[in-house]
């Protein structure tokens, strides 16, 4: 018996582990495609029927006042600005409160850390999943733009990475405010008093130069902002260099959320 | 020089399973383990048995570098922790005392996506999982939402979460708690079969039948620290002698009872609506009136740790 166990650990020896082993995250994300079967006609029947609603309203209550936003029709500037909010909700949410149930209510991390995978395995998984999922839906938008009279451009499959990219950072951030928490009701605070006007004062529904001198400068902090010019740009078909600098700063965001609720989890997680 | 030879001598010179060495952990002011020392040899069912509160579930978590000592060193399969607490966990099985089931899944679900966290081939996956379905007697449930199983049957799958790699050492902390007596026995049918398959057990309890019908070794934890270790009956023998005399009667008369104890210098105790007097076998004429039993681990344990059971 002695010899026979002896065996798998000379093997395990030779080969040196890594910080952020693919085997670990693998293992981790299967368990949210698992949990993502029971759910993903719930999750597709509101990531369609939500922006429906936006256009609809916004098309049928502003679009009669507001025809065009600068040289966008009022269609391509609200349907490329909900594609902002699906992937802040989709990302955001998920982050704070997946986390928070599954760390505190089910015990579900404390399980799968007594098994081989660290804190950082663990967290980075769950935001790899949720981008990913905030990516793929974040085209939802744009799908019911085109059935509003948005015309389908090939930039438009960019979207997808750029929605990856916000969702990993805003992922990230609910996943460091569910660390952070005392309870789940401390959620009510970040989403009236942070994400609310993070999605509003992003140029998502009316310009951000529409505003005062003050909050135009706050805006350019808000990584949402520029989530939303990188969309309108890659899926008008009107990507610049200045789209460089939108994309560096999502990526900044995303990598300092990141670190940041590894830290802060890992911290409680580990006794 | 042929004794060398004797695989006996071999057994003793493998190296312990788990060994901790003046581990310390503070929980702010709280000293949960404090200068633990305990080494745990490979192929046993080792015992850690002590009242709620000793440090036994702080200790198994350490083991899983889920808790961060302090200080001391810690060593699981010759690992290294928390350094190289991975490779240790690719080896090892843990069954927590909480609950922790994934209540969404089925039974075949969890245990396929914790096949893959330990890292068990994909080839490999499908039968891992039907045997750990068919330890825990629940390949009838593979399908079956946790949710909607009983208690018993959702310990046994927690058992097999922990068995599905084929680990060489399983962590149980308190694997009965909470359980009715049917279901207990059959938990303790499994964790013997474990035993018999040379896997190293280390069980964490504070139910003194448990530890003395599965361990081989019984290490007694009290206030963060080992107070005594050996095979049950060796402690038994050393902490509360050979016989126990209990002593029924009205509070008064036991009151009295053990006032002639104290007096004659007798250890004793208050068991249940008796009075009870260790190593029967020693008192002479004087001894009061009353049944004798052989001592027990729980005589053992309370002399050890000056705490009750429930």
């Amino acid at each position: 018996m002695s010899v026979q166990a002896d065996v798998p650990v000379a093997r395990a020896r030779a080969r040196p582990l890594r910080r952020l082993e693919p085997a670990a995250l693998a293992g981790v994300m299967s368990r949210d495609v698992v949990i993502f079967g029971r759910y993903w006609k719930a999750t597709t029947f509101s990531s369609i029927v939500q922006p429906t609603i936006y256009l609809l309203a916004f098309g049928l209550g502003f679009g009669t006042l507001v025809s065009h936003i600068g040289h966008l029709k009022y269609v391509e500037y609200v349907a490329t600005g909900v594609v902002a909010t699906a992937v802040l909700f989709s990302s955001a949410f998920p982050g704070m409160f997946n986390t928070f149930v599954r760390w505190q209510f089910q015990r579900t991390y404390d399980a799968m850390l007594a098994a081989p995978v660290d804190v950082e395995e663990l967290i980075t998984a769950e935001i790899l999943w949720i981008s990913l999922r905030a990516g793929v839906y974040g085209l939802a938008p744009l799908l019911v733009g085109i059935a509003f009279g948005l015309d389908p451009d090939p930039g438009m499959l960019l979207v997808a990475f750029i929605g990856f990219l916000t969702g990993f950072g805003f992922a990230s951030f609910g996943v460091l405010i569910a660390a952070v928490a005392k309870t789940i009701d401390n959620f009510n605070y970040v989403t009236s008093a942070v994400l609310t006007p993070l999605f509003l004062v992003a140029g998502t529904f009316f310009p951000v130069s529409a505003l005062p001198a003050g909050v135009r400068t706050v805006a350019q902090f808000n990584p949402l902002y520029h989530c939303v010019q990188l969309v309108r740009d890659a899926s008008l078909g009107w990507l610049q260099l200045a789209d460089l600098g939108h994309a560096a700063v999502l990526l900044a965001f995303a990598v300092l959320m990141w670190r940041l609720a590894i830290w802060q989890l890992s911290k409680r997680l580990i006794d | 020089m042929a004794q060398q030879l004797d695989p006996g001598t071999h057994e003793r010179a493998q190296p312990p399973a788990i060994s901790l060495r003046n581990v310390v952990k503070r929980f702010g002011s709280i000293v949960a383990v404090d200068g633990l020392n305990l080494a745990v040899p490979a192929g046993v069912c080792f015992g850690l048995l002590g009242p709620n509160g000793a440090g036994k579930s702080t200790t198994m978590r350490m083991l899983t570098a889920q808790a961060l000592a302090d200080s001391g060193e810690i060593e699981v399969l010759g690992y290294e922790l928390p350094r190289e607490s991975k490779r240790a966990r690719m080896e090892m099985g843990v069954v927590p005392q909480l609950d922790n089931l994934d209540v969404e899944l089925t039974c075949r679900q969890i245990l396929t996506v914790f096949a893959r966290l330990y890292r068990v081939p994909g080839g490999e996956r499908a039968d891992a999982v039907r045997r750990a379905l068919e330890l825990a007697n629940l390949a009838l449930r593979a399908d079956t939402i946790v949710r909607e199983l009983s208690g018993g049957m959702r310990r046994r799958l927690l058992v097999a979460r922990g068995l599905i790699h084929r680990p060489r050492l399983v962590l149980l902390d308190e694997p009965t708690v909470g359980l009715d007596p049917q279901v207990r026995q059959e938990l303790w049918t499994l964790i013997d079969g474990l035993r018999s398959e040379g896997v190293t057990v280390l069980m964490s309890t504070h139910y003194i039948e448990e530890a003395e019908r599965l361990a081989d070794v019984v290490a007694v934890m009290s206030q963060g620290k080992i107070v005594a270790e050996g095979a049950p009956a060796e402690l038994v023998r050393a902490y509360a002698g050979e016989q126990v005399l209990e002593i029924y009667g009205p509070p008064e008369q036991l009151a009295a009872a053990s006032d002639t104890a104290a007096r004659h210098g007798w250890q004793s105790r208050r068991s249940g609506p008796a009075l009870a007097i260790m190593r029967a076998e020693t008192l002479d004429g004087d001894a009061p009136q009353g049944v004798r039993r052989p001592a027990n681990l729980e005589d053992a344990f309370v002399a050890l740790t000056g705490e009750e059971i429930e």
